[in-house]
C-alpha cells in the first residue's frame, strides 16, 4: 500500500538500528505511550531487534485497558434496560467487569452490537426506532472527533433514540501524571501519532520545557519507530529536549483544526479515574450540558459494587512499572480467551500483545 | 484503537462521504472532519473517517532522503 511499504524497508531498518546502536552503550528508557505504536513495535520484531540499552516501555494508550471497573459495571447494567440496545468497538465486548461481562450479557440476552465505525450507532438508532441505541463512546484524542459528529448529526436528524456514554480520554494530561509519579522513570517519550493528527505538536511542549524530557512524535510503521528512537535518544545526548515532530507526512503543528472544534462544540474537561493510575485533573470529557438528553450517564440503574482481582497487575503494566511477565496472572489463568484484567482483552493491550508475540 | 491506514480518494458520493481505496478495497468513507477533499488525495481513514491528508510532497522527499542515506 503507498505511504506504508515504503516505510517498511527491511535494508532502511537494519542501517536505522545500526545508527541507534552506535549512538550511545548507556542504559536508556523510552515509553511508547500508544497501545498503537506497542503492537507495531512487536509485530514486526523491533523488540527484538534493538540494542539490549534501550528500554521500550508500553505506556497507558490501550483506551480498552485504562476503562476502569466500575465504568464497565455501568455499561453492563445498562445493557440489562430494557429495550436497549449497545452500540461497541469490539474490544469492549469482553472486558471484564465486577461480575459479568457485554458478553456475558449478550449470550443472556442482551443486544449488544459490534461496530466499527461510531457512524452506525447513528444507522442503528435509525434502523431500529423503538430502541434506545447508546453508543459506547471509547478512545483518546483520534476517536473523540468522530464521536462528537456522530452526536452532531444526531442533533442535525432529530434522532431521538440515539444516547451516548462517554469514555473518552486525553494522552497530555496522564502522560503528565506519568512523569509526575515518579515511580515511572522515563528518559524520552515517543508520543502517539494519530492522537497528534488531530491536536497537532503544540500540547506536548510542557514534557520538555517543564520537565526536560525528549519527545518525538511517531508514525507507526517500523521505519517510523525507528527513526523516532534515534532522534529520541539524540536529543537525550545532546541535552537539547524538545518536541520533534516526525510524522510529517500526517501531522501538522496545528493539528485538525475542523476535528478539534467538534470536540469542543461537543465536550469539556473532567476529571476521570483510570485503571491502574487513578483520578487525573482533566483527562476526560463527558458531554456539555446542552447535549444531556442524550448522556446514557443519565439513566437510573442499580450498578453492581466493585470488585477487583487483587493479583491483577494491569496497573502497574499500564504506567510501565512491570514487564506482563512479572504477574504472576499472565499466561497461567489470564489468557486471552479468559482474561482477568483489561491489558489482556484488547489487541492493543500491553499483556496480550506479549501474549501473541513474546 | 487508533490505528489509522492510508488511501486514495476515488470518488466523491456526496457532500459527507468519498469512497476510497484502502489496500485494493473499496470503502465509504465519511469525510465530516476534513471537507476539503477531492478525487485523487491520498487521506488516512480513522473507524470510517478521513482525519487528514496525507502530504504527499513531504513523504516523498523523506522516501528519497532514505534511499540516498542507503546509497
Amino acid at each position: 500500500m503507498k505511504y506504508q511499504d515504503e516505510y517498511r524497508n527491511k535494508e532502511l531498518c537494519q542501517y536505522l538500528i545500526q545508527k541507534i546502536r552506535a549512538l550511545t552503550k548507556t542504559d536508556i528508557r523510552l515509553m511508547e505511550v500508544c497501545g498503537t505504536h506497542t503492537v507495531s513495535i512487536f509485530r514486526s520484531g523491533l523488540k527484538a531487534m534493538l540494542p539490549q540499552n534501550v528500554h521500550l516501555i508500553s505506556g497507558p494508550g490501550c483506551p480498552v485497558c485504562v476503562t476502569p471497573t466500575s465504568a464497565i459495571d455501568h455499561v453492563i447494567a445498562l445493557s440489562r434496560m430494557n429495550n436497549t440496545m449497545i452500540a461497541t468497538f469490539g474490544d469492549m465486548i469482553n472486558v471484564p467487569g465486577s461480575s459479568s461481562s457485554l458478553k456475558n450479557e449478550k449470550a443472556q440476552g442482551a443486544d449488544v452490537r459490534v461496530i466499527y465505525s461510531p457512524f452506525q450507532a447513528l444507522e442503528l438508532a435509525q434502523d431500529f426506532p423503538e430502541k434506545r441505541v447508546i453508543l459506547l463512546g471509547i478512545g483518546f484524542e483520534t476517536t473523540i472527533p468522530l464521536i462528537a459528529s456522530v452526536v452532531l448529526e444526531s442533533k442535525k436528524k432529530s434522532i431521538k433514540n440515539f444516547y451516548l456514554y462517554s469514555l473518552g480520554k486525553l494522552m497530555p494530561p496522564v502522560i503528565r501524571e506519568l512523569i509526575q509519579d515518579r515511580d515511572t522513570e522515563i528518559d524520552g517519550f515517543l508520543c502517539p501519532g494519530h492522537v497528534s493528527v488531530i491536536i497537532g505538536t503544540e500540547p506536548y511542549q510542557f514534557i520538555p520545557q517543564e520537565y526536560s524530557i525528549p519527545c518525538v512524535i511517531a508514525g507507526f510503521e517500523p521505519v517510523d519507530i525507528l527513526y523516532a528512537i534515534y532522534c529520541v535518544i539524540q536529543q537525550k545526548i545532546e541535552h537539547r529536549p524538545r518536541v520533534e515532530n516526525k510524522y510529517e507526512r500526517v501531522v501538522r503543528k496545528e493539528g485538525n483544526p475542523i476535528a478539534l472544534h467538534k470536540m469542543d462544540e461537543v465536550f469539556s474537561a473532567i476529571d476521570v479515574e483510570w485503571r491502574g493510575i487513578g483520578r487525573v485533573n482533566k483527562s476526560g470529557l463527558d458531554l456539555k450540558a446542552e447535549y444531556s438528553e442524550l448522556n446514557a450517564k443519565n439513566f437510573q440503574v442499580k450498578i453492581e459494587k466493585t470488585k477487583e482481582n487483587p493479583d491483577c497487575r494491569c496497573g502497574e503494566v499500564l504506567k510501565g512499572k512491570i514487564s506482563p511477565l512479572e504477574c504472576p496472572l499472565f499466561k497461567s489463568v489470564c489468557t486471552p480467551e479468559n482474561p482477568i484484567g483489561a491489558c489482556m482483552v484488547s489487541s492493543e493491550g500491553t499483556c496480550a500483545t506479549y501474549y501473541k508475540y513474546q | 484503537m487508533c490505528l489509522a491506514i492510508p488511501g486514495k480518494i476515488i470518488k466523491k458520493i456526496d457532500t459527507e462521504q468519498v469512497e476510497v481505496l484502502l489496500g485494493g478495497i473499496k470503502k465509504k468513507v465519511r469525510i465530516d472532519l476534513l471537507p476539503q477533499v477531492s478525487v485523487g488525495d491520498y487521506v488516512l481513514v480513522h473507524a470510517g473517517y478521513a482525519i487528514t491528508k496525507i502530504k504527499e510532497k513531504e513523504a516523498e522527499e523523506v522516501i528519497r532522503a532514505w534511499e540516498e542515506i542507503q546509497s
